[in-house]
């Protein structure tokens, strides 16, 4: 398909990010913070725009899928793989949530960076945040925008890099800004994890490489049937293989461990990354994907029963949860866990609506609770200046941790804005009519109800979980009194961090127009791009169920954490309620220590041995001690030292001394010095020459 | 009278004499002594000569040994300044004194 008019304007999604981030990189450090965060802001913001038209050209235009060649790439034998834009309906929806929800959070991190770079003494790295804030965004793009699958590779890859870069933004301090190693030990996990879905990512890009001999999108979707009715098996490897790389990037069982880690990152970077835009990569890959999954129900079943698994599980490990990130932690991993069950499912617009929404209320309560642990470090600092100018340095100084709940309460009163926009985003999230949220979950839910009745009920009692959770934290933070003088103290944000929260706020209460039921504009919009997506019907049996179950999970939190707030050092409530079930979900099952004992400590062994035994003993202690320098020292030494050079070389030349030595001790006892010495000689040669001329 | 006494005679004693100033040159140690029997060699030549000049009837042998005569004469005159020289270093004219030229 020929690219024309707005549609070349494409590469530039990615280039205004490139650029902001050079004009960052480069001038930078003689610019203000203000100037760094304007720069870093318009070019996410001018990629939105770009964005925008881009999407405007599709409206207006017939909603095809237009492709934009931009360089060659790869040519080896058949092997054709050209870095070519992918613009169609999903693609453009994906830019404009990245570059839109994107372009909120650089706003909002001009404000948050700010004063947490002052918190942590290193207003230095204010720079660098922005250049790998908009290394993300240009990363992102890429791999929306790709139009194959090694494109959207290379920006998989991309994004996790900067996700990693961005989790360790402190690396040398923990998440209370103490020096450890934890932060940077939670990004290399990131990593790690990542690398492993990677691993599947590439298996199954080696798969379509090995069947249909082709990588890009059309390529594979086209000759998918075809290869299906041959060998049916490599659908569902491909699918399968997929899936691990879905399960790594958008932290599903069982590869989410690294998620609720990579809280150590700045707030920002939690909500654009780790909430709103890259871990929905994976629900992307799935739904860009479809054309395979609808081949193979038994990896639809897989995918689908992955998701609920996972949204029911990490809603429970939120139940538990003290901090204000990992809860929201935990529930992304779940809401990920909707939409993977979602396009798992088939419900392919139902899964991309709620990323949509999810991506506007988890930024805006990710971006909230940043604002809520700006409040307490506020609040907390000012403390501080009291307490040096009133007493004196005797008092030891507890590690203050912003990001408790427990240490928070109240604080509606200090933060009344934050309140109501977090208050909005959790009604949203919880799925409370007629928050964006209710209509992209119970879209989903209705899709499971048709579809896939087990799945269904494990996603029903998410929503339970989540409506709870997310009660107990606003009753836990908001209300009550304060358990902590910081949260006495806490001051309320200034306008550039609060009004990106209201514009995010807004679009969690209206995001849910864009697949209203009977108007449905999210899936006509994508109807072009992903073959037979239907509207279903309003589920009023779903929806009313799961309206209900939200309400009362909502009342139970409030009987539990509302009715009487929590007082300072005491147990959760809940914790009296279940016993020990709430010391598993606090523990969060245990995963990440099972995975210690049964992963990491058997590497740790596996590579203490190749350090020790082949590395150290066998490869240095033996082959190069031993064997290369042994016998080069027994060269060098015995054999060409000692045999060659003393006794063989240096013997000439001694020798030489010697007999030069020994002739002239000889000739010395003939210079006795007495002359008549010398005469008897002359005597006796003139002896010895007339005897011979006359006897001759 | 003259061819009563054979050349051989001559040359007898004058090996004799040889053999005697040789011998004093190199066992004694007085350099004095050394110059008699230099002397004692000389002249031991000097017979030679006279007796083949005498036997052969030339006079060559006869001229040679004033040249011998005059040749020794100034010999002895250095010699005996170089004795007085050393005797004045070494207060001794031992000639086994002098070895500085040992190797």
């Amino acid at each position: 398909m020929a690219s024309s008019g707005l549609f070349s304007l494409v590469p530039l999604i990615i280039l205004l990010p490139v650029l902001g981030l050079l004009i960052n990189l480069i001038f930078g450090g003689r610019m203000s913070e203000k100037a760094i965060g304007t720069v870093a802001s318009s070019a996410s913001g001018l990629a939105f725009v770009v964005s925008a038209v881009l999407g405007y050209s599709l409206w207006a235009g017939s909603g095809t899928a237009v492709v934009v060649p931009f360089a060659d790439w790869i040519h080896i034998g058949d092997l054709n793989v050209a870095w070519n834009f992918r613009v169609d309906t999903l693609s453009v929806l994906m830019m404009l949530v990245v570059s839109g929800v994107g372009s909120l959070i650089h706003i909002y991190a001009i404000g948050y960076m700010h004063e947490d770079v002052r918190f942590k003494n290193d207003p230095g790295r204010y720079r660098r945040f922005f250049v790998f804030l908009n290394l993300f965004i240009a990363m992102m793009m890429i791999l929306v925008s790709g139009d194959s699958y090694l494109m959207l590779f290379v920006g998989w890859e991309g994004v996790g890099l900067c996700s990693f870069l961005l989790i360790g933004f402190w690396y040398e301090m923990d998440t209370l800004g103490r020096p450890s190693w934890a932060n940077s030990n939670a990004a290399k996990k990131a990593m790690i994890a990542n690398r492993i879905g990677d691993f599947g990512f590439l298996m199954a890009a080696f798969s379509m490489f090995w069947w249909f001999k082709d990588l890009s999108f059309e390529g594979v979707f086209t000759q998918a049937a075809q290869v299906a009715s041959i060998t049916p098996s490599a659908i569902l490897f491909i699918t399968l293989f997929l899936l691990i790389g879905v399960a790594g990037k958008s932290a599903q069982l069982p590869l989410y461990v690294w998620l609720p880690d990579a809280m150590a990152g700045p707030t920002p970077v939690s909500a654009l990354i780790h909430a709103a835009t890259m871990v929905t990569a994976g629900v992307y890959l799935v739904a860009r994907s479809a054309p395979l999954y609808t081949l193979v129900p038994q990896a639809q079943n897989t995918v689908a029963l992955v998701g609920g698994i996972t949204a029911l599980f990490a809603a429970t490990i939120a139940v538990g949860q003290y901090d204000i990130k990992k809860v929201l932690a935990y529930s992304t991993i779940s809401q990920l866990g909707f939409m993977v069950a979602a396009v798992g499912m088939g419900a392919f617009v139902a899964g991309m609506f709620h990323l949509v929404t999810h991506a506007f209320f988890k930024a805006l309560l990710f971006l909230s609770a940043g604002s809520v642990i700006l409040g307490m470090e506020r609040g907390h600092h000012h403390l501080a200046h009291h307490k040096s100018a009133e007493e004196q340095a005797g008092e030891h100084d507890e590690v203050f941790d912003p990001g408790d709940m427990r240490n928070m309460g109240g604080l509606r009163k200090q933060m009344p804005v934050t309140f109501w926009v977090y208050l909005i985003g959790a009604l949203a999230l919880a799925g409370i009519v007629p928050l964006a949220g209710f209509w992209s979950k119970d879209e989903i839910l209705a899709d499971a109800y048709l579809k896939f009745p087990a799945v269904f009920w494990m996603l029903l009692v998410a929503a339970f979980f989540t409506a709870f959770y997310m009660g107990r934290q606003v009753w836990m933070v908001f209300f009550g009194q304060p358990r902590h003088d910081a949260a006495a103290q806490a001051e309320e944000s200034k306008p550039v961090i609060t009004v990106p929260l209201m514009i995010l706020a807004t679009l969690a209460v209206l995001g849910g127009v864009l697949n209203l039921p009977g108007l449905h504009g999210l899936t006509n919009w994508l109807g072009h791009t992903i073959a037979g997506v239907e509207a279903g019907p309003f589920n009023f049996l779903v929806a009313g169920l799961s309206t209900l179950l939200a309400l009362i999970a909502i009342g139970l939190s409030w009987l539990l954490y509302g009715r009487h707030p929590l007082a300072v050092g005491q147990k959760d409530p809940l914790k009296k309620l279940l016993g020990p079930v709430f010391t598993v979900f606090e523990r969060k099952y245990w995963v990440d220590e099972f995975y210690w004992a049964v992963f990491v400590n058997r590497y740790v062994d596996i590579a203490r041995f190749l350090a020790n035994v082949i590395d150290g003993r066998f490869w240095h202690d033996f082959v190069h001690d031993k064997v290369i320098a042994g016998s080069y020292n027994w060269i060098s030494h015995t054999v060409l030292d000692l045999r060659v050079d003393r006794q063989f070389i240096d013997a000439i030349g001694n020798g030489l001394g010697a007999l030069t030595k020994r002739i002239s001790a000889g000739l010395r006892r003939m210079q006795n010095g007495f002359v008549r010495s010398y005469a008897l000689a002359v005597l006796a040669g003139v002896v010895i020459i007339l005897g011979y001329l006359i006897l001759k | 009278m003259a061819d009563t006494i054979p050349l051989s005679y001559y040359l007898a004693i004058s090996v004799v004499l040889f053999t005697m100033g040789a011998l004093g040159v190199l066992i004694r140690r007085n350099p004095l002594i050394v110059f008699m029997s230099v002397e004692l060699m000389l002249n031991s030549a000097n017979l030679a000569f006279v007796a083949f000049a005498r036997s052969f009837n030339a006079l060559t042998g006869q001229i040679f040994v004033f040249f011998v005569m005059t040749v020794a004469a100034a010999e002895v005159a250095v010699g005996l300044a170089l004795i007085v020289i050393i005797f004045r270093n070494k207060h001794s004219i031992d000639v086994d004194l002098m070895n500085n030229l040992k190797g």
